[in-house]
């Protein structure tokens, strides 16, 4: 796999989606080997969130390969908010930076994504320049082509599945609720026992949204933009829900843990007894580092949660758009995506399509390695659909506007 | 003459031009006037989104509590301090303390405090068995919608500061001589420091005392870390507003910084009327002459304060310590399960950047600063203090989200990319002044018949300067660089607005790490980013020692 032989591109690409490119193979082929060419040497800003270890490790890991293999090497540019980098990116527009930009890679999803492609800030589109999107589900509507909703046409390649998941003690919570109307119940039974991140944070509002998905009327209004909808027809059971609930959340619910990670410091220390992630196996993996007591399992809403595909994007004013587009290519290998699944190193389900995979690919997924607090793919259920994030800034704005005092 | 004002004029321009260039951006952008950004709508929009934005009444109300308490607070335990324990053999063993306290950053004092009165802190780990507690307590000092945590925050950073620059100033005043006719007259010890010693003490730290104000009412890394949330201060609110995507929330940043710098304005204000009222006023309660009993037991009460305050400080960074070598430490136990070097190890390859960034930036500002602070006291005259003289603080005066934001546009403008040099000059604006509050003192009380000798014997001006003045004054000049250094390395902002997240030092790392699920990591960089001021310091401290055990008119 070291260097692929150009014969064997060849036949990739024209066995492979060649029909649908609007290019001929032979001139993709070529602009790969150029992609390559101008790549080597470069250095890779890639701005991804930093505040997981081991997905900093990973992209570490993904630095070295690229390096040694491709002659491409990344600095991860650990963000505490992935808006900071589009602001940084909007700042160099502003200020008429439109080439040799200071961020590369992006790390991004939904809302950002949007910002970032209706203010024609991205590069792009470049996905099916990658030979390895061939592994993709590309077709229109699925789960690799969509980010929130959105038609990513292109402009950003998906590299990892999320989907919300709560979890919790074992040790201390016998039977945990696996819906919004049961979670209430639970918490006015414990008082103080249950908080979600504050929503200014992505998993606080994808907590708001989860709680939306499930109770609101008529779920299929969420796939439109919601200037096109009745919000407060569509968000009143939600409110009467949190009104309810937040009187029995930790202090009261008058404060929130500032995002995930600190909401997980409180179950370790057996200040909630029930967190949320949107990685299933981050449990798992929490308690590999000491971070959670052995006895955390995670449960998974039982009419489905909301889910999605984590995505890299390169900004329209990269300077190293050829490095960036190797990595992107890399993150798709079945080596990398294979690796990044293993519970023992990140444990993030793969987003290549299984079906597209050959024997040796297929073989790396089937001896990874499980743990017990890892819930396999059956028992993760139903992938729920992201509403528009149309829906995610009016939601979070509507919360402030009620419960910001 | 020539060369003096070329001088001056270059200092000038280093540290107040990216000063004002940052504020009119701000300024402009909060009337809409953004043009590189295509907005020219010149207009009220940006305070009309300020102000619509919910809670942001709270976070006004929050910011001036915090900070006038935290001001008023430390300003008064400060001086209880210094007062009770002026010439006593306490005082001699407890001043040397305050330094470890000023070199630990900001930041690793927050999570170092965080640490111990959180829910699940080690204070109520201490406390858990005898007060019967099976889970965290849900009432919490951090992040509490009072602001008390943030609150002690900024008291264990700011009592040292004042303390420290309290007594440096007593040592110019004949404090002793004061004293004695007080007490003489019938006033107790506690009254003679009021009513003599403090008036007279107060035009020597005005500048200090408004600069904690400000920093008080506008830090941002400290209120992330210990203050309230739903809804933080201002500051942290700007913050928020221009890291927002949305491209108009840099216009409706702009308006909030503006209206940031405008409560520290409004805060100097008030203590400008205050010092009138107290002239006025406290001239009648002086000449009435009561021999006033209520102020000694504050004045004790005060003492007690400090030493409370120590005790936290020292566990907080006894607390950095532990969990930086512990495995697991589930609640409620008192002390860690399994200790283990993990955290330092696993770690190791990501800190070793941003600690030699770190280590760049302190580096290069301190010389830089040095070398400006130097020129900048050669080139004064005697007798002859300028308002001009005092711009040189500016910096530190004003909030810093209130033109750090706009400077980074200026910079890109000017084509000033973010990087090293725009890092090192944004953390210059405030390692210069520090170093020069250090350095003015001895510059000015400089015995000028060394320097008429020396001329005498025929040595050139330059030579005068190397050879007798800065050996002389090697003692403050080695507590200049241990300021700025740890001036330096505790810069939140700048580093993060400045270097675009591409240049991470240990305080950046540390801040975004605390908001992380791994204490022991955070408590790794933390301690990493004590470790540095704390070695500077004791080379500060021991150098002069070692040097002056020969010459015994440097020991005074």
């Amino acid at each position: 796999m070291r260097q692929l032989p150009v014969v064997l591109w060849l036949i990739i690409m024209l066995v492979g989606s060649g029909a649908a490119m609007a290019e001929t193979p032979q001139s993709a082929e070529a602009d790969w080997v150029q992609t390559r060419a101008d790549a080597r040497g470069q250095t890779v800003y890639w701005n991804a969130w930093g505040g997981d270890s081991r997905t900093n490790r990973f992209i570490e890991w993904v630095g070295e390969q690229t390096e040694q293999r491709f002659g491409v090497a990344i600095r991860h540019v650990k963000l505490s908010d992935t808006s900071d980098a589009v602001t940084r990116v909007v700042t160099e527009k502003a200020a008429g930076r439109d080439e040799s930009g200071s961020v590369d890679l992006l790390w991004i999803n939904g809302p950002n994504f949007l910002s970032m492609k209706e203010q024609d800030l991205l590069h792009g589109p470049f996905v099916r320049e990658l030979p390895n999107s061939r592994y993709l589900d590309l077709s229109p509507g699925s789960a690799s082509t969509t980010d929130f909703t959105v038609p990513t046409e292109g402009f950003e390649s998906p590299w990892r599945l999320a989907r919300f998941v709560f979890n919790y003690d074992s040790a201390r919570v016998e039977d945990p609720p696996r819906s919004m109307p049961a979670l209430l119940d639970w918490a006015r039974a414990h008082p103080g026992r249950f908080t979600h991140p504050h929503p200014d944070n992505f998993m606080g509002a994808t907590f708001l949204k989860q709680a939306l998905v499930e109770l609101t009327p008529d779920p299929t209004v969420l796939q439109r933009p919601v200037a096109e909808a009745d919000f407060e027809a569509a968000t009143d059971p939600l409110w009467s829900w949190y009104d309810r609930i937040r009187p029995h959340l930790w202090r009261s619910g008058r404060t929130f843990p500032a995002n995930e990670s600190e909401q997980q410091q409180l179950l370790n220390d057996g200040a909630v007894d029930i967190g949320m992630s949107f990685d299933p196996a981050s449990t798992a993996a929490a308690i590999q580092q000491g971070l959670l007591p052995e006895s955390a399992r995670v449960i998974v809403p039982a009419g489905g949660s909301i889910g999605n595909v984590s995505f890299v994007a390169i900004p329209y004013n990269a300077r190293h758009t050829a490095g960036a587009k190797v990595v992107a290519n890399f993150l798709l290998s079945p080596r990398a995506q294979a690796r990044m699944q293993d519970i023992d190193v990140l444990g993030a389900f793969s987003v290549l399509d299984f079906d597209r995979l050959d024997e040796t690919a297929r073989a790396r997924f089937e001896s990874l390695p499980d743990a017990p607090a890892l819930p396999s793919r059956e028992a993760l259920g139903q992938t729920l659909p992201e509403p528009h994030p149309s829906w995610m800034t009016r939601l979070v704005e509507a919360w402030s506007q009620r419960y910001t005092r | 003459m020539l060369l003096r004002t070329g001088l001056r004029t270059l200092v000038i321009a280093v540290i107040i031009g990216p000063v004002l260039l940052g504020v009119t951006q701000t300024l402009t952008a909060a009337f809409g006037w953004l043009p590189a950004l295509g907005e020219r709508s010149i207009g009220v929009a940006p305070w009309v989104a300020l102000l619509d934005r919910p809670g942001l009444v709270t976070s006004i109300q929050l910011t001036v509590w915090t900070g006038i308490a935290a001001t008023i607070v430390g300003f008064a335990l400060a001086f209880a301090f210094v007062a009770g324990l002026y010439g006593t053999p306490a005082g001699r063993r407890l001043t040397p303390l305050l330094a470890p306290f000023l070199a630990t950053p900001h930041a690793a004092i927050a999570i170092g405090l965080a640490f111990i009165i959180a829910p699940s802190g080690w204070l109520f780990r201490l406390l858990a068995e005898p007060l019967q507690l099976s889970q965290p307590p849900s009432f919490a000092l951090v992040g509490d919608p009072m602001g008390i945590g943030l609150i002690l925050g900024l008291l264990l950073k700011e009592i040292p500061f004042l303390a420290l620059v309290m007594t440096a100033s007593l040592g110019h005043l004949p404090v002793r001589r004061w004293l004695i006719a007080a007490r003489s007259l019938g006033y107790s010890n506690a009254s003679a420091w009021l009513r003599v010693v403090l008036p007279r003490l107060w035009p020597h730290i005005r500048l200090p005392t408004l600069i904690v104000l400000s920093y008080a009412l506008s830090n941002v890394d400290m209120a992330l870390l210990l203050g309230p949330s739903n809804p933080p201060v201002l500051a942290v609110v700007v913050l928020r507003l221009y890291t927002d995507p949305a491209l108009s929330s840099l216009l409706t940043a702009g308006a909030g910084a503006l209206l940031q710098a405008g409560l520290v304005m409004t805060a100097f204000a008030g203590v400008w009327l205050m010092e009138r009222l107290i002239t006025v006023t406290g001239r009648i309660w002086l000449r009435r002459g009561g021999r006033d009993r209520f102020v000694t037991p504050l004045l004790a009460m005060g003492r007690v304060g400090v030493r409370v305050l120590f005790a936290l400080g020292g566990m907080a960074i006894t607390a950095l310590l532990v969990w930086s070598v512990t495995w697991r430490w589930p609640w409620p136990q008192r002390f860690p399960e399994q200790f283990s070097l993990a955290a330092w190890r696993q770690s190791g390859n990501d800190w070793t950047g941003p600690f030699g960034h770190s280590l760049l930036f302190a580096g290069i500002t301190t010389i830089a600063a040095l070398v400006l602070a130097i020129a900048w006291l050669e080139t004064e005259r005697r007798g002859r203090s300028s308002m001009l003289a005092g711009i040189v603080y500016l910096p530190l005066l004003l909030p810093q989200i209130g033109f750090l934001p706009g400077l980074q546009f200026g910079f890109l403008q000017l084509g000033i990319d973010a990087g090293i040099l725009a890092v090192s000059w944004a953390h210059l604006l405030f390692v210069f002044p520090y170093v020069l509050l250090v350095l003015v003192g001895p510059w000015r009380g400089f015995d000028p018949m060394l320097t008429y000798q020396a001329a005498s014997l025929g040595a050139g001006p330059l030579s005068r300067l190397l050879r007798v003045k800065l050996p002389v004054l090697i003692g403050p000049i080695l507590a200049a660089i241990a300021i700025g250094v740890a001036v330096s390395i505790a810069q939140y902002l700048p580093t993060l607005i400045m270097g675009a997240g591409r240049l991470s030092t240990l305080t950046t790392e540390a801040v975004s790490l605390a908001s992380g699920a791994d204490r022991r990591i955070t408590a790794v960089y933390a301690m990493l980013q004590t470790l540095i001021p704390l070695l500077v310091y004791t080379v500060a401290i021991i150098t002069p020692i070692i040097r002056a055990r020969n010459r015994r008119f440097l020991r005074e």
